[in-house]
Formats: C-alpha cells, structure tokens, sequence
C-alpha cells in the first residue's frame, strides 16, 4: 500500500464514522460534529491528493482546502446558532422532537 | 510510517469517541483532539499553513463555539444519553412526545425515547459500513494511486499569499462576503428570539 493509499484509508475511515454518527445520533449538536468530521476527511484526501501527485508544485490542493475550511466555520457557525434558537422554542435539541416542519 | 499510523489511529478513536461518547463535554473535547490530530497529519504532508490554519479554525474557533453552544443548551441533555440501556424499540406515541418538548419546565424527557431503535442503528452503521467498503475498494485498485511518490512539494506561505490575491482573489472576496453574511446571519438568529420575548414587557 502506497502512502497516498493510506491516507485516503484514513480519510475514507473517518468519513464513514462521520456518517455513521451524524446518521445514528438524536443530537443535533453531535450531528454537526460528524458532518465538519465529513468535511474533514475530504480536505484531507485534497491534501494528500496535492502531495503525492505530479505537478504538485500548483498550490490548488492547498487553496481549495482554505476555502473549505472558512466555508465550514460560517456553516458551524449559523449551525450552532440554529441549533441555539431552536433550543429557545423547544427546550430541546433531540432531533426526534424537532419535527414541526413535519406536521 | 509509524508516525503516521499512531498519528492516524489518535484521530479515528478520538474521532469515534466524539460522535459516541454519552457526555457532551467530552464529545467535544474529544472532537478537539480528532482536529488536532488531522492537523497534525497536515503538517506531516507538508502542508504547514493548512495545517497551522486547521489549529487555528477548528481547534481554536469551532470547537470552541461547539462547547458554547453544548453549555448553553445543557438542560436539554437527557438522562438517556447518560445511562445506556438495553435497545427496547418501543417508542411513545407522537402526541406524548410533543407535550413533553413545549413544557419549558420538562426538559428531561422519558430515556426510553433517547435510545434508538435497532433498525435505525443497523441502517446508519450499515450504509456507513457500505460506503467505506467501495471506497477502499475504489482506493486499493485504482491504477493511478500507485504511481511513484515524487519528491515533496514546496507550499511556502508567501506563494500561497501571492495566489491568493492574484489568481483566487475572487473566490476570496466571495469567502469574505459569505463569512460576513454567515456572521450576521447567526446573530440574527441567535438574537431574534430573546427581542421578540422582552417586546411584551
């Protein structure tokens, strides 16, 4: 296995254990936790992706995860925030209670 | 080599003890050390400025802000993600569950209905399960992640302040905008609420 391989390994691992938290947990603030994990293992597979291969000496790898990084704090961001307005009105943040929208 | 496995394996278990662990605090805690850890694998790629931004951001500003928002939701926080049980599936009726969530004064709910049911965690960790199988199916034979590692890119911050403001200005002023409209999009929305209660007053 090639050092590229093990880092998208890695990146593939934490992708599924983000996906499997945000989808099984009733918290909405443990939700957002596995989605920035997600976003996580994708600037990770960009980095590795900019550093073992050819023509690496462009630096898109490195601008394109800067980018994802600032776009995942406005989303923690106005996530948290939600989640916090929400607690306002329904003392809860369990997912499985919010479900207004439902009705 | 075994830098990186040790580094790899910190990541995934705090990163699992993250989305696991009962308490909240130490899901977050939990999540700083996972950030810290992808940093620190950042740095081993040689990506030093992502790396030292990822400390920066995450571990310095959105774990942070995920402590805030957990303190600050704390009387939602169920004796049922304290104490797990035995997975009875049996879930109270709509109705029930509703009253329980708009009386203020509740806010711990019936246990039974924090522990999910099995065909929900089946499913979850079943598609999650799916999706790394292809992936590291995809990764293990896909030709062109075998070629040979050329030598280490360079990524000194002064060329990547020279792209930013030459060929990714655009896209950096669009990053601008939309984290001013994200910071005054969560004001807004944390804020509203608590006008609209002292208006009546």
């Amino acid at each position: 296995m090639t050092p590229l391989q093990a880092y998208l390994v890695v990146a593939a691992l934490l992708f599924a254990v983000g996906f499997a938290g945000a989808v099984t947990r009733r918290n909405a603030i443990i939700v957002l936790i596995g989605i920035e994990l997600m976003l996580n293992a994708a600037n990770l597979n960009f980095i590795a992706f900019w550093r073992f291969m050819p023509r690496s000496q462009e630096l898109t790898g490195i601008v394109f995860v800067l980018f994802s990084i600032g776009i995942a704090a406005a989303e923690a961001a106005v996530g948290l925030a939600l989640i916090i307005s929400i607690y306002r009105h329904r003392r809860t943040t369990n997912l499985e209670e919010i479900d207004t929208m439902k009705e | 080599m075994i830098l990186f496995g040790v580094i790899a394996a910190l990541t995934l278990g705090a990163s699992a003890a993250a989305l696991s662990l009962r308490n909240l605090v130490h899901c977050a805690l939990a999540l700083a050390v996972a950030l810290s850890g992808l940093a620190a694998l950042y740095l081993k790629l040689g990506a030093q400025f992502v790396g030292f931004a990822q400390i920066l951001i995450y571990v310095g500003a959105v774990a942070i802000l995920i402590v805030f928002a957990i303190l600050l939701t704390r009387g939602s926080e169920p004796d049922g993600e304290n104490s797990p049980k035995t997975h009875s599936g049996a879930s109270p009726p709509q109705g029930e569950r509703g009253s329980i969530a708009e009386v203020p004064a509740l806010s711990k709910p019936d246990p039974q209905l924090q522990q999910p049911s099995w065909p929900k965690w089946l499913s979850g960790f079943g598609v999650a399960g799916l999706v790394f199988a292809v992936l590291v199916t995809v990764i293990c034979k896909s030709p062109a992640l075998t070629a040979a590692v050329g030598p280490a890119p360079e990524a000194p911050v002064r060329q990547i302040g020279e792209e930013l403001m030459t060929r990714y200005v655009l896209p950096l002023e669009v990053l601008g905008l939309l984290l001013t409209a994200a910071l005054i999009g969560a004001v807004v929305l944390a804020m509203r609420d608590s006008e609209s209660e002292q208006l009546p007053k």
